[in-house]
């Protein structure tokens, strides 16, 4: 039987506002299958996003949902979730709006190490502004602000997750449409501050300019550069060239912020 | 029982009577001159149950604020000018998305990081004007440490009533100055919370104006499900760019207070019978006038004070009134004459306003206001 | 009127806000009448200028600052070259001997002796330096009692320190007298 996403939808809410192409969509199917792998209680669950195509998720889904200001869904979810431990809060957005202008909070969020999971769809782009560079923005490719080629460096979202405290991290691809819902599952499960990356692509506004010539083509180029974790154990730095790991690139057990805090109340409560 | 009586700085009244008017969540940033009250919430919040939080910026804390109220909290964030500038996006934030919060900003001088520990009253217009857009403004400005104490529960109050942002700025002298404070006991000044849902789940609407110009506000995670966005919105919470409801939505945002000005605006009327050279004032500037009328009153000099207590929404109606009646009025304040030109508004021409106008860091003394009154007798 | 104004001056870390919060709070909450404590401060923590000011008064006090100072603490020369000229007539300046060596001069009675050593030599910590000065402060200007000036002291310091504290203010509290008499 094929699966039911309407009862996760909100009735009245569609069609979205995404491209034909857009990976997004992906994603949010992607989502809705994980939260009923683990049954999660809508009205239990806060989804909070940013600004930006992929922050506009939350609006879709029939939960308790937030759509904060520009790169500032990681310090609304923080406030949600420490106010409501108990409530399971999901992030989303994009590139350009959780590594940029929300950066701060990003970075923040993982080494606080709160037990959230962010969903990152990350297309190399500012697509509602009209295709813009991002953080995520490889050098050398073009946007509408870099007419020349991006002379700017881009970041390596997990690495920056890791590195910043995040206790999971992950990535898929809009591609490989059936890892998105077992890496977000794995996420959620996980207690503490999860990441989960998903290279997507955006046609209109990235595709356009950066010559591929059909979403086919970026979905394409999606499969191929993206290798598991597992597989690349086997192949050499040459093979591993360009290519992009994917799967569940790094898990810690540490303490959590809400248990930490819960931690404080009670050494203040037997004072 | 005797009452319970404490030696206070002005932040740590503003902490305590938060924690009376049942703030269970703080979210901040270290500030000069400010600090103090996250310090005391760091110690007292845990000890209920609440929540302190230290986020990575000002706009974080007053995002986890903004979050936090929706799942249920009363929330307060402390900050001074440069933050106050930073926090000034998501204040607009709770003003369109009708998300109650305090914010407590000690006015230290500016622009920019200016002098963080010299007093100031140049953020007056910040709170009215400091974020993009038409929204509602409520600004309360405390002259003391037991004003300071009482006007953050009234804060929270009328937070919560009209369900918006509103602002505590006390200037850096009572913030930072020790008086004695009593403390009321409990139930003794009324506490109120936002009106909750009185429909079942499926029925509610965040925005619905069928409950009147403020809706009730469900929390997260209480059984609700819906959607909040900074973006116009509909009586549902999405989103819409349909011109006859952004029109109206705005409109009742801002007359939620405008209208219920008499409910908001307080203020102190000294010696105002017989006068016919009136002070404005407000916050510790208002300490030097209440000196200097008595002062010129023992030279026979008919002088009162109109001590603005909510700056926002202003006291229109009350200074419209008095301009008919006296020979000039004197507004002393720590900016270059932000509520001068307020006054003058109000004043419609009837009566001359002289200006004194201080940013140097130091208090206006007694004296200067004295020697003005001269000049307008 | 019965307004009192003080002003306890000299460098950050000296204790002085401290010493002004407790003269203050033994005046409203011990001794009944009214009191507001301010102060000033630069960015140091330790070193740079430090000023606390205390208003009291029976009756409610509006301007919290100093108009005209009627007594003078002054814990370094900086401080005393800087407030002893809004001292009043008659008013009272309290110095460190050690400290200020150069005596401002003015219609107003100078007391001196050496607070930071006495809190050193006599008491046995520098640290109550403060408190040796401010029990000097208490016996010179009479604006509250010597038991409710301690009780305000003991109410204030961490309890390990009770009797330490309470030697320090006893000790500023005689040297005072014995230096003003």
């Amino acid at each position: 039987m094929a699966f039911d996403y309407d009862k996760y939808i909100r009735p009245g809410k569609l069609p979205h506002i995404w491209c034909p192409g857009c990976g997004h969509g992906i994603v949010m199917k992607g989502l809705i299958r994980a939260m009923d792998t683990l049954g999660l209680k809508k009205e239990n669950t806060a989804i909070v996003s940013g600004i930006g195509c992929a922050s506009r998720l939350p609006g879709y889904i029939d939960c308790c949902t937030l759509h904060t200001a520009h790169g500032r869904a990681a310090a609304f979810a923080t406030g949600v979730k420490l106010a409501k431990p108990e409530m399971n809060v999901i992030l989303c957005g994009g590139d350009g709006d959780g590594t940029a202008i929300g950066g701060n909070h990003f970075i923040h969020a993982c080494r606080r190490n709160i037990d959230m999971t962010y969903i990152i769809m990350n297309n190399y782009i500012y697509g509602m502004t009209g295709g813009q560079f991002s953080p995520a923005t490889p050098t050398g490719h073009k946007a509408s602000t870099t007419p020349y080629g991006n002379p700017d460096p881009c970041f390596d979202i997990a690495k920056l997750a890791i590195g910043a405290g995040a206790t999971f991290v992950a990535r898929g691809t809009a591609f490989h449409a059936n890892q998105i819902d077992k890496l977000i599952v794995e996420a959620i499960q996980h207690k503490g501050f999860s990441v989960v990356e998903i290279l997507d692509d955006c046609p209109t506004t990235y595709g356009r300019r950066n010559k591929y010539k059909s979403v086919i083509e970026m979905m394409n180029r999606l499969k191929e550069v993206a290798v598991p974790v597992k597989a690349a154990e086997k192949m050499t730095a040459e093979q591993l060239q360009g290519k992009i790991l994917t799967g569940v690139l790094y898990k810690e057990e540490k303490p959590e912020y809400t248990a930490e805090y819960a931690k404080v109340i009670e050494r203040a409560q037997a004072k | 029982m005797s009452k319970k009586v404490a030696f206070l700085q002005g932040n740590e009244a503003a902490a305590h009577g938060a924690l009376y008017a049942g703030c269970n969540f703080f979210g901040g940033y270290p500030i000069t001159p400010s600090t103090e009250v996250a310090e005391v919430m760091s110690v007292e919040l845990p000890k209920i149950g609440g929540k302190f939080v230290q986020m990575e910026d000002e706009i974080g804390a007053m995002a986890a604020i903004l979050g936090a109220s929706l799942a249920g909290s009363k929330v307060l964030t402390s900050t001074s000018g440069p933050g106050l500038s930073l926090k000034q996006e998501l204040i607009g934030y709770g003003c369109i998305a009708e998300i109650p919060c305090v914010v407590y900003n000690v006015m230290r001088g500016g622009p920019s990081t200016g002098m963080p520990t010299g007093p100031s009253q140049s953020d007056v217009m910040a709170a009215k004007w400091g974020t993009h857009g038409d929204h509602p403004a409520i600004c309360l400005v405390p002259a003391s440490v037991q004003e300071t104490y009482e006007e953050v529960i009234r804060a929270f109050n009328l937070s919560e009533k009209y369900r918006t942002p509103v602002m505590v700025m006390p200037d850096e002298i009572v913030a930072h100055m020790r008086e004695r404070i009593v403390f009321p006991e409990q139930g003794e000044v009324e506490v109120v919370s936002r009106k909750s849902p009185s429909v079942s789940p499926e029925q509610y609407k965040p925005y619905d104006t069928s409950f009147g110009d403020v809706p009730p506000l469900a929390s997260f995670g209480s059984g609700y499900k819906f959607h909040v966005t900074g973006l116009n919105k509909m009586q549902d919470g999405f989103p819409t760019t349909k011109a006859e409801i952004v029109q109206a939505e705005e409109e009742r945002q801002v007359r939620k207070v405008e209208a219920n000005a008499d409910d908001i605006v307080t203020f102190e009327e000294y010696q105002l019978d017989d006068a016919d050279v009136v002070v404005i004032a407000y916050g510790s500037t208002s300490r030097s006038a209440r000196y200097a009328v008595n002062a010129a009153r023992e030279q026979g000099l008919k002088a009162g004070m109109f001590r603005i207590k909510t700056f926002w929404p202003f006291p229109d109606k009350q200074i419209k009134a008095l301009a008919g009646k006296v020979k000039g009025f004197i507004v002393p304040e720590m900016n270059l004459g932000m509520c001068a030109n307020e006054v003058e508004r109000c004043a419609q021409g009837k009566a001359p306003i002289h200006g004194i106008f201080r940013v140097d860091g130091e208090p206006i003394n007694p004296d200067q206001i004295l020697d003005k009154m001269k000049e307008v007798k | 009127m019965s307004r009192y104004e003080l002003r306890f001056s000299g460098a950050g870390g000296q204790g002085l806000i401290t010493a002004g919060i407790i003269m203050a709070k033994a005046a409203s909450i011990y001794e009944g009448k009214q009191a507001v404590q301010s102060q000033s401060y630069g960015p140091e923590a330790r070193g740079g200028a430090s000023k606390s000011e205390v208003i009291i008064s029976d009756g409610p006090i509006d301007y919290p600052k100093v108009t005209q100072c009627d007594a003078l603490l002054a814990m370094t020369q900086e401080a005393a070259n800087k407030y002893s000229h809004d001292l009043k007539e008659g008013g009272v300046l309290l110095i460190d001997s050690d400290l200020v060596v150069k005596i401002p001069e003015g219609n107003f009675k100078t007391v001196s002796f050496p607070i930071i050593n006495t809190a050193k030599n006599d008491v046995g910590r520098e640290i109550v330096a403060n408190i040796v000065a401010l029990g000097a402060m208490v016996a010179l200007t009479g604006q509250v009692s010597r038991e409710n000036a301690e009780k305000a002291v003991l109410s204030s310091v961490p309890e390990a320190f009770l009797e330490l504290n309470k030697k320090a203010f006893s000790m500023g509290y005689e040297k005072a007298l014995a230096a003003s008499a």
